[in-house]
């Protein structure tokens, strides 16, 4: 496959590199120094010019290419990086934006600007974070759809008042699907007249929101011990992703800005966020806010050296677990090393997600579930697939035993998948899938 | 000293409103026509407000206004409508030398200052009275409907008419509306203004025309045997307004249950956000039961209504021996004890048509609830300070404005104990900016010291000249018109009237229906040195 990257930063030469081995890789980037060493260190061809001007995309052959990665650090050029590249050929597009925004707009209409697969460095970074702070009372979670799906799993303790309730008594939720039982190693789908057991795993796929009044229902005493006070430093827009994560989870997390105009900004955004203007530094006026209790700190200040110290001042404070954002991918071990829990480099986290798109190409999430007994699995439908164009009752029935429809994203909003739901060419479909009969699904859908 | 403002500009489009004022003056003139009464009054104040506004027409060429001129405007035009509608009480009053004679000279009207104060409780849709007998004894129907009629006028506001029709304000439109309707704020319906203008009148018109129908329905079907074609007009007239004059003596104690209750949702209506109705009529329903202020409006009508239904119901509600010398005698307190206490529903249609009435500062009554015992009073005294929601046709402080009100009270004790938290003000969901709050905190003051200061000046004034009124009188006369309900206690009740107060102090509560109605600053900025200067 030839491929074409745009933008030769920790991003662009990140993904050359995990690439180069299997693929012809052209990289180009405006600076000429980069691209000289470049030439050295991977075996790629680089060239010196504007990804998004014709001139340069011409010399780089791009019309030819198979796959184009636009991967500046620059929102605006990747995107006009990726209609350019449109213009010349049909070439996959992939752009990294870092604002939400962007993604939001090309999730309304897959394809605007140009871009077939659009990767948010910020909302991603987020992503990874809230999923180390993690769901109280779940063994596992996951995301799926940009953020717009969860899936959990949870263990149903002795005193979970669903037990001996049945599936459809605890599934008293709109848009949550129930999608499977795990007893005794055995996975098990769910019928609405199934009894549920003590020591029972159960897989629920659903929006965040009602994932987590599910928690409240399965495990009410771990989900209650969910006092967890989590603050975030700094609100870039990371740090506000952040919390917006953990609002729709039911926690209510506190983020210190320091600049007024934009801590009202955050505020308005964040409604069950409790903002404070307060400099990261400033530790009377922490002391007030009770900044040494917290359970979690996630720093998501624009600087490392502020992300490490902020974090360092917590660990002194008394915070169990750190989090820190760190920019410049050398740091992300050194951070480590002084006593940062868990560094994350949204660069690397976006690299990671691009190589891992660009080798599974239509699978675009997957997610095991126990020990590879099963998978959730996130499918952009194509009009061949089976699911397609009819009620999901008849087109279940056309597939093995052992797969259930968890959700169904359209156009950026959940539809809630029912026997009567017609699929549609383009929506984005989460599964769950008993590994036994992963191989022939997949190929199917 | 130069002035800064452009009053010609401004004159010139107060002239154009008042020469346009001549077409709704000739709906009385046909109800006289019909009734074969004098139709002078009419004629000749079409003639004299044509003539006049011609004449302030040739003030000025331009028609631009500024945000400045926008508040001479309309502060002015409500003054100038006012008169001009004062003048056919007068003339039916007094007639004019060798033109016409008085039809009624009996009239109270008589008075240029009683004309005035009824001629501004219509426009400002206040409802007070000065008339001595309400009757068609002593005023002609082309009188009594021209009552109704300026209330109407006023309701959905004579300058948002004038913006609705009027091609030459279609730039500053939405400064004049911003200074004539009620709230803190206008909402853009569309992008044009004038749209937006026709829309709220279109929304408007279309429930007092569903309102007159159903009346007159009531009186078809036999549920409303005096609920007659003029009567269901008049009435229709004066709710969607959140107006309150009537053209029956006992208001609406003189119709049947089944109209009380018909009045009491189109009231309720009359209270609520226009800009919803435009919602629902293009297809978003839903905006109207999302929205927070129509919520909270709904909910104090609720919750006022039931305590004070549960009150009247188990008899502490009302009086039980009639004051001499009271509006209401010894029989009639009798009947409606006998009728409320332990009866479900005439307590329940009782308490919540007066709620509904005052909270949405229209003002009718279903009964006279000077026979109410002093607490429930007082309840109702509060309830005047309410008033309907923002870009309805109600006075008052608004409902809105207490919303925003409580919502950064309880802001202000979070940040007493978290004094870096970052605390939005959040109306629906959206952050209400800091300078509106300052802005409904300042005017709500400002209507609170008004008040307070105009209750004192109107006690004394009536010490003056001896007339006896106790506090709750004169608060009540006072919280009447200053937020345009109309009836208060004791003389100036619901089947009483304004009549025995000096010409001084009717005068002042003229001032107060006119501010009041125009929101306290758009009138007080005229009598600031600032407004006038560069």
């Amino acid at each position: 496959m030839r491929v074409v990257i745009v933008g030769a930063g920790e991003v662009g030469s990140h993904i050359a590199a995990s690439l180069a081995d299997s693929h012809d890789v052209v990289v180009i980037d405006i600076d000429s120094e980069r691209v000289e060493q470049m030439n050295y260190s991977h075996d790629v061809l680089a060239l010196t010019g504007d990804g998004a001007s014709l001139e340069t995309l011409e010399a780089a052959d791009a019309a030819s290419a198979d796959l184009l990665i636009a991967s500046t650090d620059d929102d605006e050029t990747n995107l006009a990086t990726c209609g350019t590249a449109k213009a010349l050929g049909d070439a996959f597009t992939i752009a990294r934006v870092k604002h939400v925004g962007f993604l939001r707009t090309w999730e309304r209409s897959r394809g605007t600007f140009g871009v077939d697969f659009m990767v948010c460095s910020n909302l991603l970074t987020a992503e990874d974070i809230v999923q180390v702070i993690g769901l109280p009372a779940a063994v596992d979670v996951d995301w799926f759809a940009n953020g717009l799906v969860q899936m959990a799993e949870f263990e149903l303790g002795e005193d979970s008042p669903l037990l001996g309730r049945t599936v459809s008594e605890a599934d008293q939720f709109e848009l949550l699907t129930f999608a499977a039982i795990l007893r005794d190693d055995a996975v098990e789908l769910p019928r609405g007249d199934s009894k549920l057991e003590s020591g029972d795993k159960v897989v629920v796929i659903g929006t965040p929101e009602t994932v987590h009044q599910f928690a409240q229902r399965a495990a009410p005493k771990a989900a209650a011990a969910d006092t967890e006070t989590v603050f975030v430093v700094g609100g870039s827009e990371i740090g506000v992703q952040v919390a917006r994560l953990l609002q729709t989870r039911g926690i209510k997390p506190r983020l210190i800005e320091q600049d007024p105009d934009r801590a009202r900004e955050v505020a308005e955004e964040l409604p069950a966020t409790l903002v404070l203007n307060v400099d990261a530094t400033d530790t009377s006026a922490l002391d007030r806010e009770n900044f040494g209790m917290a359970d979690t700190v996630v720093a998501t200040l624009d600087n490392d050296q502020k992300n490490l110290l902020v974090s360092l001042l917590a660990k002194r404070l008394g915070v169990d677990q750190t989090i820190a954002v760190v920019e410049t991918g050398a740091y992300r071990e050194l951070f480590e090393t002084v006593g940062v829990d868990i560094a994350v480099n949204p660069r690397v986290v976006t690299a990671e997600e691009i190589t891992r798109f660009t080798r599974e190409q239509t699978t675009e999430k997957l997610a095991f579930i126990e020990d590879d007994r099963a998978e959730v699995l996130e499918v952009e439908v194509g009009g061949e697939s089976v699911l397609v164009g009819r009620p999901i009752r008849e087109s279940i029935a056309d597939l093995p035993e052992g797969v259930v429809v968890g959700a169904i994203a359209r156009a950026g909003a959940l539809v809630s998948p029912r026997g009567e739901t017609v699929i549609e060419p383009g929506d984005h479909v989460v599964l769950f899938v008993d590994e036994t009969v992963a191989a022939e699904v997949t190929a199917t859908v | 000293m130069k002035l800064r403002v452009d009053y010609r500009a401004s004159l010139r489009l107060v002239g154009t409103v008042l020469k346009y004022l001549a077409v709704p003056l000739s709906f009385p003139l046909v109800v006289s026509l019909y009734y074969g009464e004098s139709v002078m009054p009419f004629v000749v104040t079409m003639g004299l407000t044509v003539l006049v506004g011609s004449g302030l027409e040739q003030l000025s060429e331009s028609s631009d206004i500024g945000a400045r001129e926008g508040f001479l405007m309309v502060a002015a035009t409500w003054f100038a409508v006012t008169v001009v509608g004062a003048i056919p009480f007068l003339i039916e009053a007094n007639g004019i030398p060798f033109v016409t004679s008085a039809i009624h000279p009996e009239s109270t009207l008589a008075n240029p200052v009683n004309a005035l104060f009824e001629s501004m409780s219509g426009f400002t849709t206040t409802g007070a009275t000065v008339l001595g007998d309400i009757s068609f004894d002593s005023h002609t129907r082309g009188i009594m409907m021209w009552r109704q009629l300026t209330q109407w006028l006023g309701g959905m506001g004579i300058v948002v008419l004038a913006v609705a029709i009027l091609p030459e304000l279609s730039v500053g439109g939405a400064q004049l509306m911003d200074a004539e309707a009620p709230g803190p704020g206008i909402e853009k319906l569309t992008p044009r203004i004038a749209e937006t203008a026709r829309a709220l009148w279109g929304a408007y018109l279309g429930l007092t025309v569903l309102e007159i129908v159903l009346l007159y329905g009531l009186n078809v079907t036999g549920f409303a045997p005096n609920m007659d074609v003029y009567n269901a007009i008049a009435h229709g007239l004066t709710t969607m307004p959140t107006g309150g004059f009537s053209p029956e003596a006992r208001s609406i104690e003189a119709f049947s249950a089944a109209a009380q209750w018909v009045i009491i949702p189109f009231m309720v209506a009359a209270g609520t956000n226009f800009a919803l109705f435009w919602h629902v009529l293009t297809g978003e329903p839903k905006k109207l039961v999302r929205d927070t202020e129509f919520k909270f409006y709904l909910g104090v009508i609720g919750v006022i209504s039931a305590i004070l239904a549960a009150v009247l119901f188990l008899g502490d509600g009302l009086v039980s021996v009639a004051p001499s010398g009271g509006t209401y005698d010894q029989l009639y307190l009798e009947g409606v004890r006998n009728a409320i206490i332990g009866g479900p529903e005439s307590s329940l249609r009782q308490s919540v048509f007066q709620v509904v009435s005052i909270v949405t500062t229209t003002g009718y009554a279903s009964m006279d609830f000077n026979a109410w015992s002093a607490p429930t009073q007082y309840g109702l005294l509060f309830a005047m300070f309410i008033g309907g929601s923002a870009g309805s046709t109600g006075g008052a402080i608004k409902i809105v404005r207490w919303y925003v009100i409580l919502k950064s009270l309880r802001r202000e004790l979070f940040t007493t104990a978290h004094p870096e938290a970052i605390r939005p003000v959040r109306l629906a969901g959206r952050a209400v900016d800091e300078r509106a709050i300052r802005g409904i905190y300042a005017f709500t003051l400002l209507y609170l010291v008004l008040f307070f200061v105009s209750t004192g000046l109107v006690h004394l004034d009536a010490a003056r000249i001896g007339l006896q009124v106790s506090v709750l009188e004169s608060m009540s006369a006072v919280a009447a018109t200053l937020g345009n309900v109309g009836p208060g206690f004791g003389v100036v009740g619901p089947m009483g009237s304004y009549l025995d107060f000096s010409n001084s102090s009717k005068l002042y509560m003229v001032l107060l229906m006119w501010v009041g109605r125009l929101e306290i600053l758009p009138v007080l900025v005229l009598f600031t040195p600032e407004y006038w200067r560069r």
